[in-house]
């Protein structure tokens, strides 16, 4: 397994539950800077791979490298220490906490025990809070109670919690689903925005969103990558409308 | 002036206050000494239910095995007691003198190796509080580290509850056995049993018990308690936000354990003798329906849970003692059904509006419609569910 320049390097990576191989000898590189998003029909191990990469998951063999470091064996919260922020499928937020606590909990200092008993809520961690709010469109409902925010505002926020950790990767399974269609331009918007100075790596299933905001798309298939490239590049190969564009 | 006052506002220390009041000074000017003394050992029940309210409550972490925490602070304490009360002159008519009474009846010639520390004050205070904290950090970080959680943690700590009952009534020679470590007498020379120490115990014991609730508000307002709030939640999202989730959950069951053994060392000085029967599964049980009573969100409900339900348990056993347990499992159920949020909870969703209400009867309904959201949308499944008392705004201690 060789050194390379990519934020993330996936090679052979195979995991297989009870003989069933989810993931199947996948090589895959991230760039630095890339927004890169996943299609396939349901089934595919989309889900299943950035549980790998968070750690959710252990891959039965392979590598995942961050940053030319290996990740397969370390543990789930010092990936994330490393750079490494997940959005999971179902809005995955606080709902007894204010907006304000579920993004100052998100702040990546006071991670251990006595850390967080020593933890101050500084003009530092406020600011950055309100600037996150800001850049997420929940700047004035702070002080609401998380469970009240409609879908796409969870979607967002939980969105903003991995903002303020600030990763270097940014994994986002299906961030549009349950959202309205102007819900939908505006996470557009926002995701054009957070990619600049980190990867994304997105889940998708809506084509007319996934041309929107991607710079290269790869399409898995039972555990396999199918395609890679360019959306116009992808949707005209042969094999990807046989599985999964063609009906 | 106002900065005090919003200060005792934000961090409900209104109730603490009143709550010291009230068993600080009420009790001790309503009640004789007996009554008071039963007080005090209602109240080192409260410790137990305190700590539940950081564990379940916070933690939302059940243990069904608090009894092991509470009962081994009373064990140490009562060995150093036992070992006071057994000097070579009052047991000179034993085969072995200066051993402990039920050492002397099983045969046993010595005292065992580990209890000699226990021969001096300051190593069986810390042994109080650190020997049920290091067998908490095993069980919890053995358990914890591996994902064991919810009902098989339960289980799990209602196991250790029996085998440490098993052990010490099977140990008797050791432990004293079914009967426990009975007949103490003094501390340094100091006789616990008079009037004028159990009145001193008994305000040693508010004491403590006020301070272990100022520590748990004041780790209830940081960063870790709202990290414990949001594992309750969302164990994952936790974990993926770069937190060792097992280590927080392993810090608050160390911390409940800690503060139970205290609440067993006080037990045993009022009441004066430690046994098996406060150590097992049905006296863990009874703990937490303390803290249920109580409201496992509310720290000083939890301390009137404890007096609520304790006093209805002598109060039922003696007017119907063939009845009580009956009578206690009605309230328990009851209690269940009809406000699941205890005592503190039908204060926050009863009694404080109707203050408020009565308050301000000429202030105008403030208006509470939440701020247009600016990108609002037919909020589908928001799930608007009423906010619980758990939340953190309104909260009190």
């Amino acid at each position: 397994m060789s050194n390379t320049d990519f934020v993330l390097a996936i090679e052979d990576l195979t995991v297989s539950f009870d003989g069933f191989k989810a993931i199947d000898a996948l090589t895959l590189y991230v760039d630095r800077g890339e927004l890169r998003v996943i299609i396939g029909p349901n089934g595919a191990g989309k889900t299943t791979l950035l549980d790998l990469i968070c750690g959710k998951t252990r891959a039965s063999s392979g590598s995942i490298k961050f940053k030319n470091q290996e990740m397969t064996k370390v543990q789930e919260h010092k990936i994330v220490r490393a750079g490494i922020g997940r959005k999971f499928q179902t809005p995955s937020i606080y709902e007894n906490l204010s907006v304000f606590k579920n993004l100052e909990v998100s702040f990546p200092r006071g991670r251990s025990v006595l850390g967080a008993l020593g933890f101050r809520c500084t003009d530092e961690v406020k600011d950055r809070v309100q600037s996150v709010a800001t850049e997420i469109g929940l700047a004035d409902t702070l002080d609401t109670e998380a469970g009240l925010l409609s879908h796409g505002q969870k979607q967002w926020l939980e969105i903003g919690m991995l903002l303020m950790q600030e990763p270097e990767l940014l994994m986002l399974d299906e961030p549009i689903a349950g959202m309205s269609v102007r819900e939908r331009e505006l996470t557009g918007e926002l995701l054009q925005r957070i990619c600049k100075g980190r990867s994304v790596i997105v889940i998708e299933h809506d084509m007319d969103f996934v041309k929107r905001i991607a710079h290269k798309v790869t399409v898995m298939h039972q555990g396999k990558i199918l395609a890679e490239g360019s959306m116009e590049k992808v949707q005209s190969d042969p094999k990807v409308i046989d599985v999964y564009l063609g009906h | 002036m106002d900065a005090f006052k919003n200060w005792v506002a934000r961090s409900g220390m209104g109730s603490v206050l009143i709550l010291a009041l009230v068993i600080m000074v009420v009790f001790p000017l309503t009640m004789d000494i007996f009554r008071l003394n039963l007080v005090g050992k209602y109240l080192s029940y409260a410790f137990v239910a305190v700590g539940l309210v950081m564990l379940w409550g916070y933690g939302g972490i059940l243990s069904l095995g608090q009894g092991v925490f509470f009962g081994l602070g009373g064990y140490m304490m009562a060995m150093f007691l036992k070992l006071e009360a057994s000097d070579p002159i009052t047991t000179k008519i034993q085969s072995t003198p200066g051993i402990p009474d039920f050492m002397d009846w099983n045969q046993l010639t010595a005292l065992p190796l580990w209890w000699e520390p226990f021969r001096h004050l300051p190593l069986a205070l810390i042994a109080v509080v650190a020997v049920p904290m290091i067998l908490a950090f095993i069980i919890s970080f053995a358990m914890f580290k591996r994902r064991v959680g919810g009902v098989y943690f339960a289980i799990i700590t209602q196991a250790v509850a029996l085998i440490l009952t098993v052990l010490i009534v099977g140990q008797q020679g050791y432990t004293g056995g079914v009967n426990g470590i009975t007949d103490l007498r003094t501390m340094l020379g100091w006789d616990i049993r008079d009037d004028s120490a159990k009145y001193i115990l008994y305000f040693a014991n508010c004491v403590l018990l006020l301070a272990v609730i100022l520590l748990c508000r004041w780790i209830q307002m940081s960063k870790l308690g709202t990290l414990l709030l949001a594992m309750r939640d969302k164990e994952d999202r936790v974990r993926f936000s770069g937190y060792d989730v097992a280590m927080f959950k392993v810090f608050v069951f160390v911390l409940a354990a800690g503060i139970s053994a205290v609440g067993g060392a006080m037990f045993t000085l009022q009441v004066g003798f430690m046994s098996p029967s406060l150590v097992g599964i049905v006296p863990s049980i009874e703990m937490v329906i303390l803290a249920a009573v109580g409201g496992r969100m509310s720290l000083v409900g939890a301390v009137y849970g404890a007096l609520l339900v304790n006093a209805g348990k002598t109060y039922f056993s003696e007017a119907a003692p063939d009845l009580w347990l009956f009578l206690m499992a009605a309230l328990f159920i009851g209690v269940v059904l009809v406000f699941p949020n205890g005592l503190a909870g039908l204060y926050e969703s009863h009694v404080k509006p109707w203050l408020a209400r009565r308050k301000a009867p000429k202030a105008s309904t403030q208006a509470v419609e939440p701020p247009a959201a600016p990108l609002s949308s037919p909020s589908h499944k928001s799930a608007p569910s009423a906010p619980l008392p758990g939340g953190v705004q309104g909260q009190s201690a």
